[in-house]
């Protein structure tokens, strides 16, 4: 493996020259992953992630994950949709087109008849709360991506049946090819192998 | 290394050429298939027969990607004619007018409106189930919540054509959003059926979001088997067509690969997910309750006798769980029948449960029912005691005793456990209530509306085949959609359903799934460690 140093980290190369981006290590189950991603955690690594067929309960505190941000976009996303959706039948009803029917008011606050639009506020919200909720999480997962250096891995697409996996990232700046495969192993890992960019 | 691959022998299991690995616990008669315990300390199995990771992922990919059972492609082709059948009545109907239905001058909603408010009950079970059982960490619902909720969006979608073609002149159908048009003019904020519009469109957005976020995972498992295939032996899948020379894995790998959205099973992007999926549930939540009970807003504002009552929106909600259950077990039932395993992930508990779920909420209708009455009585509306008096003795009085015998009395049945979990009882039942649900609503519209305040105003409704007919389209174009389903999507949900078996467990003894150390041997690992020892020494490190 030979190592060329960019400008500001360490690019690993392999002997085919090609650039390498990570280690990925199989381990024979959720408790056995759980319990290593416990050890690539406090041995401070940052740039890594475990692959695994379902959520695993708890995995976020075994990874040392941050809680997400989502549920704050969703509340700005569905506070907007909202204001919006009442705004829009206030302006029509009440500034662009009026319109007599039964005696109501037109939807003034001070006749009440800001109560007619309610119905549609909370609906319009919801929407909104929807679609931030679902793009929200695409945008902070960077999907859709329809191709990675993992998937090359025949091995790797069995995370998604019955398979359990950890990929250090060498942009990780505590990457070291012998370390981190030394890491893994001591971690349980029954199998490890080195993914190319 | 065995000669024979693990997928190969768990593949072979599975069609039953092979004999089964572990053999078939000893069940206690007393609880059918080994999930009707009623000791609340046991907790029953959710899954049957201990299955692995591995094989709940053969078994629903299975479904998507084998041949379809024989019967599929006849009832497929017989629904999708009655579909065709409606759409050619509806043209007949767009092309000629409203006047083709059996409606009149007096009764100017009839079956048109009455299915698209049974439709739109039959949706609300699906995201019930999604989203208020996820809420409730109901467990069991990761069973049946992707064909729930499938139906879901097939129901809006039949439930979505009735206002649309009912409107009379369907080509200003994009009247009914607030569209800026030449004409400057703009809809009703204050009316109940424009609240309607808005109300079903999110709902069918939202439920299809909720769909597709729920698949996504499944769509990568369905991509990833595919690829596999492929990698392992470019040439093993057929043809799509003899003249189209595209192989059908790689058809799957690209289209199941498009919709799964580059999910690679990251924990990273599950944590996120799981939080969408919980918000969405969140926020689905109050909005099926508050979509029926705006459907109901569409009778209980006006003053019509019948319809101006305040229970309306429970009620109606009520009702659409029930009706949504119905149907649920209605078409899962003979699913299950009729298809390898499923009965192993749909058991007998499951059907228990959605049971119960048909006796309460067919006991909270019958309340209503009664309700009715009683307010008419008590409130001393002497048209309104009219209108209830005439539903039940009046010229619709079949209609009316129909309603109460399918919704009332036949969930009663599901006192016993022994009809509650028997499959034919409870398809039975299902059925009665589907039919009892549409005639709920064909009594409320129907009955107020020929009886109004002055006998001038009496009138009766008579069905037209156009009405029948486009009736009976809608059930074609919901089954048709229901076997495309069945046969070309994750019908289960294989990653929640992989989360909710004891060996997803981090904490689990055993180091998970049995033949994991076989395959794990089978792959040639680089260092082979003691389970033992290292497994035990985090253990106790790592236990919280």
């Amino acid at each position: 493996m030979a190592v060329s140093v960019a400008a500001q980290k360490t690019v690993y190369m392999t002997e085919n020259n090609e650039q390498v981006h990570g280690i990925l290590a199989e381990f024979a189950s959720p408790a056995d992953l759980y319990h290593a991603a416990e050890k690539v955690r406090d041995a401070g690594y940052d740039k890594w992630d475990t692959y695994t067929p379902f959520p695993i309960h708890g995995m976020e505190e075994a990874m040392g994950i941050k809680r997400t941000i989502l549920p704050v976009f969703v509340f700005f996303g569905g506070m907007t949709g909202a204001g919006l959706g009442f705004l829009m039948q206030w302006w029509i009803s009440t500034q662009e087109y009026q319109m007599m029917v039964q005696g109501k008011p037109f939807g003034d606050f001070a006749s009440g008849g800001w109560q007619n639009f309610v119905p549609i506020t909370f609906e319009l919200g919801i929407l909104l709360s929807a679609f931030t909720a679902i793009i929200g999480m695409f945008a902070l997962n960077g999907l859709p991506r329809h191709n990675h250096p993992l998937m090359k891995k025949e091995r790797f697409l069995a995370s998604s049946d019955d398979k359990f996996f950890i990929c250090i990232e060498a942009g990780d700046a505590k990457f070291n090819p012998e370390k981190t495969r030394d890491l893994l192993e001591r971690a349980g890992a029954t199998s490890i192998e080195l993914v190319e960019e | 290394m065995t000669s024979i691959h693990p997928d190969q022998a768990t593949a072979q299991r599975l069609a039953g050429l092979a004999r089964q690995a572990t053999p078939p616990p000893v069940l206690d008669p007393k609880t059918g298939d080994g999930t009707l315990i009623d000791d609340p300390a046991v907790r029953p199995p959710l899954v049957l027969n201990n299955r692995s990771f591995g094989e709940i992922t053969d078994i629903v990919c299975g479904y998507a990607e084998n041949k379809p059972p024989r019967w599929w492609l006849p009832v497929f082709l017989h629904a999708f004619g009655l579909a065709q059948l409606g759409g050619l009545f509806i043209l007949y109907l767009v092309i000629t007018g409203i006047g083709t239905w059996g409606l009149n001058n007096q009764v100017d909603w009839a079956w048109d409106i009455t299915n698209f408010v049974f439709w739109i009950g039959i949706g609300h079970a699906g995201t019930l189930i999604s989203a208020i059982l996820c809420l409730l960490k109901q467990k069991w619902r990761t069973a049946v919540n992707r064909a729930a909720e499938a139906m879901t969006i097939f129901a809006v979608i039949c439930a979505a054509t009735f206002p649309g073609i009912h409107i009379g002149r369907q080509w200003m159908a994009w009247f009914l959003p607030p569209i800026p048009n030449a004409n400057a003019i703009w809809p009703n904020f204050k009316s109940p059926l424009l609240w309607d519009v808005f109300a079903v469109s999110t709902y069918g957005t939202v439920s299809a979001l909720f769909w597709f976020m729920g698949m996504i995972p499944d769509f990568a498992t369905l991509r990833d088997r595919a690829d596999r295939r492929l990698r392992l032996n470019p040439e093993g899948s057929p043809y799509i067509l003899p003249f189209v020379k595209i192989r059908a894995d790689q058809a799957r790998a690209y289209i199941y690969g498009v919709f799964a959205m580059g999910w690679r099973m990251s924990s990273r992007h599950w944590h996120r997910y799981e939080a969408a999926y919980l918000i969405l549930a969140g926020i689905s939540t109050p909005l099926v309750l508050s979509v029926h009970s705006i459907v109901s807003f569409d009778f209980a504002t006006s003053i019509l006798p019948g319809w101006h009552t305040t229970i309306f929106p429970p009620y109606f909600v009520a009702g659409a769980i029930f009706g949504g259950f119905a149907m649920v077990l209605l078409l899962l039932i003979p699913a299950r029948e009729l298809y390898p395993n499923m009965k192993d992930l749909l058991t007998l508990r499951h059907i228990e449960n959605m049971a119960k779920i048909l006796l309460t909420t067919g006991m909270m209708v019958g309340f209503a029912y009664s309700m009715e009455f009683f307010i008419a009585w008590y409130g001393g509306n002497k048209y309104e005691v009219a209108a209830f008096v005439n539903r039940a003795t009046g010229p619709y009085w079949w209609a009316y005793w129909t309603m109460i015998t399918c919704n009332v009395i036949s969930p009663q049945f599901f006192w016993s456990k022994k009809l509650r979990t028997n499959v034919v009882a409870v398809w039975l039942v299902a059925l009665a209530v589907t039919i009892g649900m549409w005639f709920e609503r064909f009594v409320i519209i129907v009955t107020s509306l020929h009886r109004a305040f002055l006998p001038g105003e009496y009138h009766m409704f008579h069905p037209t085949l156009v009405d029948i007919m486009v009736f009976a389209g809608s059930f074609g174009v919901f089954l048709t959609l229901f076997l495309l389903f069945l046969r070309f999507l994750p019908v289960f949900p294989i990653a929640e359903i992989k989360a909710v078996l004891p060996q997803a467990s981090p904490h689990a003894h055993g180091h998970g799934e049995h033949d994991s150390h076989g395959s794990a041997g089978a792959h040639g690992s680089a260092g082979a460690h003691g389970h033992g020892d290292a497994g035990q020494a985090t253990h106790a490190k790592g236990g919280h």
